[in-house]
């Protein structure tokens, strides 16, 4: 699995990053990174709570 | 997809006007008496895309998922924000711009109240915001919804945005006085925001009004200057809030850079956007749950599962509030706070094979789009249950259901104003019972203005509740 995020819609409010801190990082920029290409399953159920609480639903999780 | 392509030499179907065009040969007498019956003719009429005309200026008004997505999602060069609504800059005053382009929103969020860290500390104080609200009940009274919600969300808009010093300098005084600031914008402003008539004459009175309040606030700091720390009981505390960091910064010959007038214009823009929009939809989500009193229930049995001992309303409690939380974004869908988002093409463009021109106004409906019936069944039935899974009704259609619109432009408040409105409602629904104590059709908005509010008299009851929990 990996996520796509939409610049359009991404306004960083950072909920990601508190939700999957090992996995987002809001820079000092106000951009949102996405520090994986590839998410383990470890980290899935952190992963999808960001993408269910993103205020903007500017991200998804998608296959391959 | 979208149809527009700013590159290409644009060449678009000429738009449909909406029909019923006034002795001014435009729609602005309708807009300032029945805004949503002219929007939803425009779409009966013109489709996704139509036309009606507004002191002198056409309006392009887009409904529907395909035109709204293009509206949200085009940028500042296309669609532009900061000309579209003439009618703030007398109430925030000159030089303090209505919006700012969503890179600057990005540095707000980030560095401001609103970010997510903060939320936790937000939430516990609107739920002490509220308590002492109530505490001025007696055991049953009544109560007008407009002026009681408006006067709770001064006190928490100012505290979690400024500061808690600064809002207990305040009293129902700045309340009023930010009523009448809300109440000046009369469409006419399209026409001539300083148009000599009573809307105006006191929107200009109250700003001055407002001014003059904290000018005295500001006055008495200088006098008594804060600890930079007080020791509370459980160690010390930042006491400094955004007034005293507004009022420390100097020019270089030592005077003080903010005069109060453009202090008061900062905190009248901070607490705007969050003020009438949250207060209209408090009260409008409990006439609505007052109206449907299974949903009531099922929203308490819900507060009685969370709540079972002497939790405090943090953060944490209010994530996952389900029903409560579908009946607050239902009262949203019917009753949006912006019933008209507003931009100035700044190029000629096509959009869903219609030409805009530059300097045509452009404007999406929330009021319209959250009511289209393929998106939401029994549009004009309050239904919570359309968010529930697995309908889910709002992330299925993030483009026309848009009470905080959509896109970069989103509400940058709206994680904030949907906590706060479920702290409202656990500190309300746990310890007080309401009832609606006029007939229930009689609740309706005042459309005769920009900025929509309750029309009075908007009056419930309360009791303390007697329930036993459990």
């Amino acid at each position: 699995m990996r996520i796509e995020l939409d610049p359009d819609l991404c306004q960083g409010h950072g909920v990601c990053e508190s939700e999957a801190p090992a996995v987002f990082l809001l820079g000092k920029d106000t951009e949102v990174r996405i520090l994986k290409d590839e998410i383990g399953e470890d980290e899935l159920a952190s992963v999808r709570q960001a993408v269910r609480y993103c205020p903007n639903q500017a991200l998804r999780l998608v296959d391959g | 997809m979208t149809t527009a392509d700013a590159g290409a030499t644009p060449a678009g179907k000429t738009p449909r006007m909406v029909s019923g065009a006034g002795a001014d040969g435009g729609h602005l007498e309708e807009l300032r008496v029945d805004p949503i019956g002219l929007m939803e003719r425009v779409r009966a009429e013109c489709g996704d895309v139509g036309l009606f005309r507004l002191a002198g200026r056409e309006v392009i008004l887009l409904t529907g998922a395909e035109a709204n997505e293009f509206f949200f999602r085009a940028p500042e060069e296309l669609l532009d924000q900061a000309e579209a609504y003439p009618f703030m800059t007398p109430i925030f005053g000159e030089g303090v711009v209505f919006d700012a382009p969503p890179e600057r929103r990005r540095e707000m969020l980030h560095n401001q109240a609103l970010r997510d860290k903060f939320m936790r500390g937000h939430a516990e104080t609107i739920a002490r915001e509220v308590a002492t609200m109530v505490e001025r009940w007696d055991d049953a009274g009544r109560i007008d919804l407009l002026d009681w919600f408006a006067e709770l969300t001064i006190y928490t808009s100012s505290a979690c945005l400024i500061g808690p010093r600064f809002r207990h300098e305040l009293d129902h005084r700045f309340a009023e006085l930010y009523h009448d600031l809300e109440q000046g914008t009369d469409a006419l402003a399209y026409v001539d925001p300083y148009a000599d008539i009573d809307s105006f004459r006191r929107r200009d009175a109250a700003r001055v009004g407002l001014v003059a309040l904290v000018s005295a606030i500001m006055a008495r700091r200088q006098d008594a200057p804060p600890e930079s720390e007080q020791v509370a009981e459980d160690g010390p505390v930042e006491d400094r809030d955004l007034l005293d960091v507004l009022m420390s910064i100097r020019n270089p010959d030592g005077t003080e850079r903010f005069s109060a007038d453009e202090v008061t214009g900062m905190f009248i823009s901070m607490m705007f956007a969050g003020h009438h929009t949250t207060s209209g939809t408090a009260a409008w989500t409990l006439i609505e749950l007052l109206r449907h009193p299974d949903e009531l229930s099922a929203v308490r049995n819900e507060l009685d599962e969370l709540f079972t001992g002497d939790e405090t309303v943090s953060y944490q409690a209010l994530r996952e509030i389900p029903r409560l939380e579908a009946a607050i974004k239902e009262a949203l869908r019917l009753h949006p706070p912006l019933i008209l988002l507003l931009r100035v093409a700044k190029e000629d463009l096509v959009i869903n094979g219609v030409q805009i021109r530059a300097g045509q106004m452009v404007g999406a409906s929330p009021a319209v789009s959250n009511r289209i019936a393929e998106d939401f069944p029994a549009p004009d039935t309050f239904d919570p249950s359309r968010y529930l899974t697995p309908r889910e009704e709002d992330r299925t259609n993030p483009w026309t259901w848009i009470p905080f619109g959509a896109g970069r432009h989103r509400c940058v408040g709206s994680a904030f104003a949907m906590m706060q409105l479920k702290a409202i409602f656990c500190v309300l629904l746990r310890d007080w019972e309401f009832e609606l104590d006029q007939p229930f059709d009689s609740y309706r908005n005042d459309h005769s203005k920009m900025v929509v509010q309750l029309a009075q008299p908007c009056s419930a009851r309360y009791r303390r509740a007697t329930r036993s929990p459990g």
